[in-house]
C-alpha cells in the first residue's frame, strides 16, 4: 500500500527534480540565432518521472526491508543453489562452456575483442577479490600491478626477444616481488589509511613510466608488441584474436581453479579471519605479517598475468593504460559483484565491461545509465550481485 | 612443581596511568584460577599483557608446559604465545562472522597445520590428509562442546550462549594446556552460565587444561575456583580458596567501599 506520506514524499522529490534538472533541461542556448529557449514541456516530464521513479524506488525499499524481517539466514544465492543441484550442475556447465567456445565464432571479431577486455577483468577482479573481498585490506592501487606485468612483457620482448608463453611465468613472478614490497610497508596499516597508500603506490608506479624515458618511452609508450604464438607459428589479425580469447579463457579457468582452492584451505580461512577481527585472529596463532603479504602477493600476480595478455591484446601500451581509474573499475567489479564471492566477482565483470560496450545504443544516456544502475545495486544489494556463500561440510555420524 | 603460568611484577602503563602495578600471579597445573576485581581493575589489561596485545612495561612472564622446560614469554607476539599454548577468549564476543561454525574453529587449527600457499593450489595428498583431519578434529571439539548441531551455520547467526560457547572452542582448537576465559557468563541467563560452569569443570577434568578466567558473577567464581587473585586500581589485594577471599577485609573494602569514609 502506498501511503499518504509517501505520495507527499514522492511529490517533493518531483519538484526537487524540477528545480536539480532546469538548466540542462529547460533552457538552452542557441549560439547562432542568440536567443534562450524554454523547453516547458522538458520540465513537466522530469516532474512527472521523478515522482513515479520515487513511488517505485520507495515500493522496492520497502519490499526489501519485509523480506529481512520474514526470512533470517536462508537467503542463499539462485546461482548457488543451482550449483549445488547435481542434476543442474552438469548440463548448466556445459551449456556455459559451449557458449565460451563458440563464441568467438558466431560473433564478429569486434565482439570477440569485447570479451578478452571482460575476461581479463575476470582475472583482475578474482585477483583483487583476494586482496579486498578475502583479507579486507582496501587496495585503491591494485592497476599498479597491471601495468607491471604488461611492462615486463612488453620491455622483455622489446630488448630480449622473450615470447609471450615465457613472459606469463616471468611477469607472474614480477607481480608477486611488488606485491610483497607493497606489502611489507603497508603492513601497519587499514582500511582508509591503506587505501591511501596503495593509491599512492599506483600513481608513483604511474608516474614513473610516464617520465622514465629510457625505461619504456614515457608517454609515447611501446608499440609493435607481438602477440601470442602457436608453437612458433605466429597467427594472422583475425584468428590471432581468436587464439588470445581461447588462451585467456584457460587462464581464467585456472584462475578460477586456484582461486577456489585457495579459499577453502588454511591461507584462505586466514585471510577471512583477518578481515573479520585482526586481533581474534591474531589470537588464533595466525601470523598478520605474512597472512597480509600471501594476500598481496597473490593479488599482485593474477593482475600481472592480465597485464600481459593485455599488452598481447592491444599491441601498444602506455601509462594512460594504467591510470587510477582503471583500479576504480577493478574495485567496482569486486564490489558489485559480490565481496569474497568469486562467482559474484566473474558476474561483475562480465556485466561492468559488457554492459557499457552494449549500452553504445543508448549511447548519450550510456554512463548515465551505467551510474545509475551500480546505485541500484548498492542500494538494494549492498552485499552484490552473488554473495558469497561459505563451504558446506557434510559429516556421517557414527553411532557406535 | 613449577607453576605453569608464573607472573612477577607484571607492570603496565599507558602514559601517566599505571594499568597494572607489580602483579605477581601463579596459576598451578589442573588449577581453576580467577581474577577478579571491580570494574577497570586491570583485569582485562593484564590478559592483554601476557597474551602479547601490550608488551608489558616491567616484569617478567615465564609458562612452564606440560613436560616442558620453563620458558619466558615477553616480548613473543600474540599469535607465537598463542602456538606456546595459552589460548583465550574474548570479553566481547570477536568471532569470525563471515565464516560457518566449523570453520570457526578450523581456524583454531590454523596454528597446528602447516601447508602453504603452494599446498593450498595443488592439494599434494599431505595437504589433504591435513585438512580432513583439521575438518575431523574441528568437528570433535564442536561434538565436546555441544555445538555440533549447528556446525555449518554462519557464526553470526548463533544464539548468544552459543557464541560464547564456540568462542570456547576456537581456543580450544589451538590445543592448549592454559585457557584464558575473560568474561565468559557475561549477559548469559542463569541456565547458560549453569552449563558453563559445568563446561569449564568437564573441561579441567577431561582435557588436561589449566583454567584462568576473568568473571563478575561472583556464584559462578566461588563455585569454580581453586585459587582467587583479586586487583584493585591496578594493584594485587588479594589471594586465597573462595573462602579466605570472601572474609578479606581488602577485599570487600574494594567492592563495597570503606565504611569508615563513608560515615
Amino acid at each position: 500500500m502506498v501511503t499518504i506520506r509517501e505520495i507527499k514524499q514522492s511529490f517533493f522529490i518531483g519538484l526537487w527534480f524540477m528545480v536539480l534538472t532546469f538548466p540542462i533541461m529547460v533552457i538552452r542556448v542557441d549560439t547562432i540565432k542568440h536567443i534562450v529557449i524554454f523547453r516547458w514541456s522538458n520540465l513537466m516530464w522530469v516532474g512527472i518521472l521523478g515522482f513515479f521513479a520515487s513511488l517505485v524506488w520507495n515500493y522496492f525499499l520497502r519490499r526489501k526491508e519485509e523480506k529481512k524481517k520474514t526470512d533470517t539466514a536462508d537467503d542463499i544465492p539462485i546461482v548457488h543453489r543451482l550449483l549445488q543441484n547435481q542434476k543442474f550442475k552438469t548440463p548448466f556447465l556445459m551449456a556455459l562452456a559451449l557458449f565460451f567456445i563458440a563464441y568467438p565464432f558466431i560473433f564478429p571479431m569486434y565482439h570477440t575483442s569485447i570479451m578478452i577486455s571482460a575476461l581479463v577483468y575476470v582475472m583482475l577482479g578474482l585477483g583483487l577479490n583476494i586482496v579486498v573481498g578475502l583479507a579486507g585490506l582496501l587496495d585503491l592501487g591494485y592497476v599498479a600491478f597491471y601495468a607491471v606485468g604488461a611492462y615486463t612483457y612488453a620491455l622483455l620482448n622489446l630488448h630480449f626477444g622473450i615470447s609471450f608463453w615465457l613472459a606469463l611465468p616471468i611477469s607472474a613472478l614480477l607481480g608477486t616481488m611488488f606485491g610483497t614490497i607493497l606489502g611489507y610497508p603497508v603492513l601497519r596499516l587499514k582500511g582508509d589509511y591503506l587505501a591511501i597508500v596503495t593509491l599512492g603506490f599506483g600513481e608513483i608506479i604511474r608516474i614513473i613510466l610516464e617520465n622514465w624515458d629510457e625505461l619504456g618511452n614515457g608517454p609515447r609508450g611501446i608499440g609493435n608488441i607481438p602477440a601470442p604464438s602457436f608453437f612458433g607459428h605466429q597467427f594472422g589479425q583475425h584468428d590471432s584474436v581468436i587464439y588470445i580469447y581461447f588462451i585467456v579463457i584457460f587462464l581464467v579457468l585456472l584462475t578460477i581453479f586456484f582461486v577456489n582452492r585457495l579459499e577453502n584451505s588454511r591461507i584462505g580461512r586466514a585471510w577471512i579471519a583477518l578481515r573479520d577481527d585482526e586481533i581474534a585472529c591474531q589470537a588464533m596463532g595466525i601470523d598478520k605479517v605474512k597472512t597480509k603479504l600471501t594476500a598481496f602477493a597473490l593479488g599482485a600476480t593474477w593482475a600481472a598475468l592480465g597485464g600481459v595478455v593485455f599488452a598481447a591484446k592491444t599491441s601498444f601500451i602506455n601509462p594512460m593504460s594504467f591510470t587510477i581509474w582503471e583500479s576504480i573499475t577493478i574495485l567496482c567489479v569486486v564490489v558489485i559483484g559480490g565481496m569474497g564471492s568469486a562467482i559474484g566477482v566473474i558476474a561483475g565483470a562480465l556485466v561492468l565491461i559488457l554492459l557499457p560496450e552494449y549500452l553504445r545504443a543508448v549511447s548519450e544516456y550510456r554512463m548515465l545509465v551505467f551510474g545509475a544502475l551500480q546505485v541500484i545495486v548498492m542500494v538494494f544489494k549492498p552485499e552484490g550481485l552473488i554473495k558469497s556463500v561459505r563451504k558446506i561440510y557434510k559429516f556421517k555420524k557414527v553411532e557406535e | 612443581m613449577e607453576p605453569i603460568l608464573n607472573v612477577k611484577n607484571l607492570t603496565m602503563n599507558f602514559g601517566g596511568l599505571k594499568a597494572l602495578d607489580t602483579v605477581n600471579i601463579a596459576v598451578e597445573k589442573g588449577q581453576i584460577a580467577a581474577l577478579i576485581g571491580p570494574n577497570g581493575a586491570g583485569k582485562t589489561t593484564f590478559f592483554n599483557c601476557i597474551t602479547g596485545i601490550y608488551p608489558p612495561s616491567e616484569g617478567l612472564v615465564e609458562i612452564t608446559p606440560p613436560g616442558k622446560p620453563t620458558q619466558k614469554l615477553n616480548g613473543l607476539k600474540t599469535n607465537h604465545v598463542t602456538e606456546k599454548g595459552l589460548a583465550r577468549t574474548f570479553q566481547n564476543i570477536r568471532l569470525f562472522e563471515g565464516m560457518t561454525v566449523l570453520e570457526n574453529v578450523m581456524i583454531g587449527r590454523h596454528c597446528r597445520m602447516k601447508s602453504g600457499i603452494i599446498g593450498a593450489m595443488l592439494r599434494p595428498s599431505s595437504q589433504k590428509n591435513e585438512e580432513k583431519k583439521a575438518i575431523n578434529d574441528s568437528y570433535e571439539i564442536l561434538e565436546k562442546i555441544g555445538l555440533d548441531q549447528y556446525v555449518n551455520e554462519m557464526a553470526a547467526n548463533l544464539p548468544y550462549g552459543a557464541q560464547r560457547r564456540l568462542e570456547i572452542a576456537r581456543a580450544l582448537a589451538t590445543s592448549p594446556f592454559l585457557l584464558l576465559l575473560d568474561e565468559p557468563a557475561a549477559g548469559m541467563n542463569p541456565q547458560e552460565t549453569k552449563e558453563l560452569d559445568e563446561l569449564i569443570v568437564w573441561l579441567r577434568d577431561n582435557e588436561d587444561l589449566s583454567i584462568l578466567l576473568i568473571e563478575h558473577d561472583m556464584k559462578l567464581v566461588m563455585s569454580l575456583s581453586d585459587n582467587i587473585h583479586v586487583v584493585d586500581y591496578g594493584k594485587k589485594i588479594a589471594e586465597g580458596t573462595p573462602e579466605e577471599v570472601k572474609s578479606n577485609p581488602e577485599v570487600i573494602k574494594a567492592y563495597l567501599g570503606d565504611e569508615s569514609e563513608d560515615a
